[in-house]
């Protein structure tokens, strides 16, 4: 991997004032190396995608089936998948449908707080291309701009059992390497900082939420 | 009375700021509570809304008439019928078309049934609020019979685009009577079940009872109404003070309690789920089995409705829910106001009520004023 | 109910009300001058029975130059519900503030100081972001304020969405378009 590529130096938080300025950390995040035994890093891809621990955050109208997908009829702890209230222990980011301009802040805040691997699935029309909302001023229209996305599920509202196949799909992505979102977050930062600081325009968070 | 709580030193070192949202999992969908603690008591307590704000009053003053009506639904999220029914009825009102008594019938079917629906959603968020999880599962595996009924009837689970300006889009199924009479069974019997389990439940009882108690001198200056006003002693329901759709031919009777505190609400709304039921019941057998279920329509594609203004109200399950409309004679409508009963539980009242209480019962307290975001910023 | 009318007149008395108008038996219109209209507001609650605030909100009539309130009052023992239209000069919208009347009223003012811009002065935490949050351009629900054009620019549409005219697409689907070619008759 080229190093060189990410020796950019400390993060520079414009968007703190400067006491605060001390209090968070300005390193820039490294992207995750695989293995070197392409045996071992199977191996730990197929356990990882059978812990799948959703972040309980309901960001749009799709956390609404979330609930039936977790309670007894659709039970979706059997395929590994179980709610987690904070973004340290979880690793799939579920963004429930359109997403605000003020909500994107926190999506964002809680995204880089998740440890690696985490991926970012998006339930819903409007996280594609903005769905119903396409010209409303306060929902985003293309998601993948923002935060990088592994997979989509669309339909509104998608069914617990779409979900389910998402889960499935999911898996499946993840098993075979390719769900590498959090990587191409940080290889593309720059253009991902820049497009999110457009939209976002008070910024006053760190660059990266360590 | 409506004086702001007084304001709190923050750099003296006595107080703690704690954000209770959106990220978190005691607050009922996506808005958050910035909370001032002394210890574990909340001194004071802001609601932050509209992160779901998608700005619909926007939306629907550039859509034409028809074009709203697949929108209006995605404005409360956990209960779009409502929504539908509303913007159904201003239209209505203002181009002087009149559904038909089969529609009217369907309608109240549906209104209902998503109550009940929206109601064990509810239930089972008290249930999580105050640590008993099996409710939870229980009644949002039986609200899911209810969405499969919905399913059957519209198509569509969560928003079913099935109340359309002069009447419904079709009508019922086959057999659907007969599979809406067992679904309601079963969550007969759940209820049961989820009294003895919960409301006899002396963890729940103590934690309840005297938990955000309203005055009944606070009602009206909040502006609060639904189960949180009957709870007060205020015998006030728009199904019988104006009556609409077919509520006037329905025997049912208002659940009003004096406590005022959390568990009365809880006991209201529970008992409200039985008088739901019954006027179920009432519908399927007395519903007429033929007849149009459609009014005459213009041609909806070049639609101008007359210039006029109205406001129209419903109860839905959190108090009175309306819509007012402005129309100036074209093809769009010139201003709609959406009245979310949420809009003052949710921030005026839920900020008053939260001072003095224990950090812990927050997120009870939430869900018993029984609030969706979605329908204060729209 | 029938004294709706009738309470309007006596309140006639003493405030200059005009366009008194009844769309239905529970429900009536009145309109009042600016500087008077909480004084009525008042009056209508604490001597009419108008005690609950249903809400409070604005219609922009950009042709007219002018911004008109609406205050929704509902009175439960008589079941009836009025609405009291006030009008603003669009360009200075500013109005007296109700926040000491009902609890509700100081979000309802946040939301319409953010939403169009009119002005409460004394309503507490008006200035602070109730929806929108570090929102740089004019109030959005202003009908002035292209919204998709805004989105389009701002947060960029996907390729491949397409919008048909709904009636020339239902022409079509109807009466599918003859070729002009006479058909080749026989069989």
């Amino acid at each position: 991997m080229d190093m060189q590529k990410y020796a950019l130096g400390p993060l520079p938080n414009d968007g703190l004032s400067a006491e605060d300025r001390d209090l968070f950390s300005d390193a820039r995040p490294v992207p995750y190396e695989p293995y070197p035994v392409a045996v071992v890093e199977k191996f730990v891809n197929w356990v990882r995608a059978n812990s799948l621990w959703l972040l309980a955050f309901g960001t749009g109208c799709g956390a609404i089936e979330l609930n039936p997908l977790m309670t007894a009829r659709f039970d979706a702890y059997r395929m590994g998948v179980q709610m987690r209230p904070t973004p340290r222990q979880s690793s799939v980011f579920i963004i429930g449908g359109y997403a605000s301009v003020k909500t994107l802040k926190r999506i964002i805040r809680s995204y880089e707080q998740m440890q690696g691997p985490k991926f970012v699935v998006c339930l819903g029309i409007c996280p594609i291309n903005g769905g119903m909302y396409w010209d409303s001023y306060n929902t985003l229209n293309k998601f993948d701009e923002y935060l990088p996305v592994d997979l989509y599920i669309t339909g509104c509202m998608p069914r617990p059992e779409v979900l389910m196949a998402g889960v499935l799909e999911l898996k499946k992505k993840i098993k075979e390497g390719r769900a590498d979102g959090a990587n191409r977050y940080i290889e593309n930062f720059e253009w991902y900082k820049a497009n999110q600081k457009r939209v976002i325009k008070d910024w006053n968070m760190p660059d990266y939420n360590w | 009375m409506f004086e702001p709580n007084p304001p709190i030193d923050l750099s003296s070192g006595k107080y703690l700021k704690l954000w209770q949202g959106p990220q978190h999992p005691g607050i009922t969908g996506n808005m958050s509570l910035e909370l001032i603690t002394r210890g574990d008591e909340v001194v004071d307590c802001k609601t932050h809304v509209g992160y779901l704000h998608r700005g619909f009053e926007k939306l629907m003053e550039r859509r034409t008439f028809i074009q709203n009506f697949p929108v209006v639904c995605r404005i409360a999220v956990p209960e779009p019928t409502f929504n539908e029914y509303l913007y159904a009825a201003v239209v209505e009102e203002l181009t002087g078309i009149e559904s038909p008594p089969r529609a009217e019938w369907i309608r109240t079917l549906n209104l209902e049934l998503m109550r009940l629906a929206s109601y064990l959603m509810w239930l089972g968020g008290i249930g999580a609020a105050f640590g008993q999880s099996t409710v939870y599962q229980w009644t949002v595996t039986h609200r899911d019979y209810i969405l499969d009924l919905f399913e059957e009837m519209t198509g569509a689970r969560i928003y079913h685009m099935y109340i359309v300006p002069g009447g419904v889009r079709g009508r019922l199924p086959e057999g659907f009577e007969d599979r809406c009479r067992d679904v309601l069974n079963r969550v007969e019997k759940l209820l049961h079940d989820v009294e003895k389990v919960l409301f006899n439940n002396v963890v729940f009882k103590t934690r309840t009872k005297g938990l955000g108690h309203i005055p009944k001198e606070m009602v009206d200056p909040y502006g609060i109404t639904g189960p949180n006003q009957r709870a007060a002693g205020f015998s006030r329901d728009l199904r019988k003070d104006a009556p609409y759709l077919v509520y006037d031919q329905l025997e049912f009777d208002l659940i009003t309690a004096t406590e005022s505190d959390t568990y009365a609400r809880s006991w209201v709304r529970y008992l409200e789920m039985h008088e739901g039921i019954r006027m179920l019941r009432q519908c399927l057998d007395r519903m007429p089995q033929d007849g149009p279920f459609q009014a005459k329509m213009p041609n909806v594609l070049h639609w101008e409705v007359p210039a006029g203004e109205t406001y129209i109200k419903a109860e839905c399950t959190r108090g009175e829910y309306g819509y007012y409309m402005v129309t100036d004679g074209s093809e769009y409508l010139r201003r709609v106001h959406v009245r979310g009963p949420s809009y003052t539980h949710a921030i005026a009242l839920m900020e008053k009520l939260a001072v003095g209480t224990n950090i812990a019962d927050i997120a009870g307290l939430m869900v018993s004023l029984h609030t969706y975001p979605p329908e204060i910023e729209r | 109910m029938a004294n709706a009318i009738q309470l309007l007149a006596d309140f006639g008395r003493n405030f200059t009300l005009s366009d008194i108008r009844e769309q239905r038996v529970d429900l009536a219109f009145c309109k009042a001058p600016k500087e008077q209209a909480v004084r009525l507001i008042r009056e209508l609650r604490d001597d009419a029975g108008y005690t609950h605030l249903v809400f409070l909100t604005n219609t922009d009539y950009i042709e007219q130059g002018i911004f008109t309130l609406t205050y929704m009052l509902h009175n439960y023992d008589a079941r009836h519900t009025l609405g009291v239209h006030v009008d603003l000069d669009r360009n200075a919208a500013e109005m007296e503030s109700i926040h000491n009347l009902w609890a509700q009223a100081a979000t309802y003012q946040r939301e319409l100081r953010e939403m169009y811009g009119i002005r409460f002065p004394g309503s507490p935490r008006l200035d602070e972001d109730f929806c929108l949050e570090g929102w740089d351009q004019i109030p959005p629900m202003l009908k002035e304020f292209d919204t998709a054009a805004f989105s389009l620019e701002r947060f960029h549409s996907r390729e491949g969405r397409g919008s048909v005219d709904p009636s020339e697409h239902m022409k079509t689907l109807l009466y599918p378009t003859h070729s002009d070619e006479p058909s080749s008759g026989g069989s």
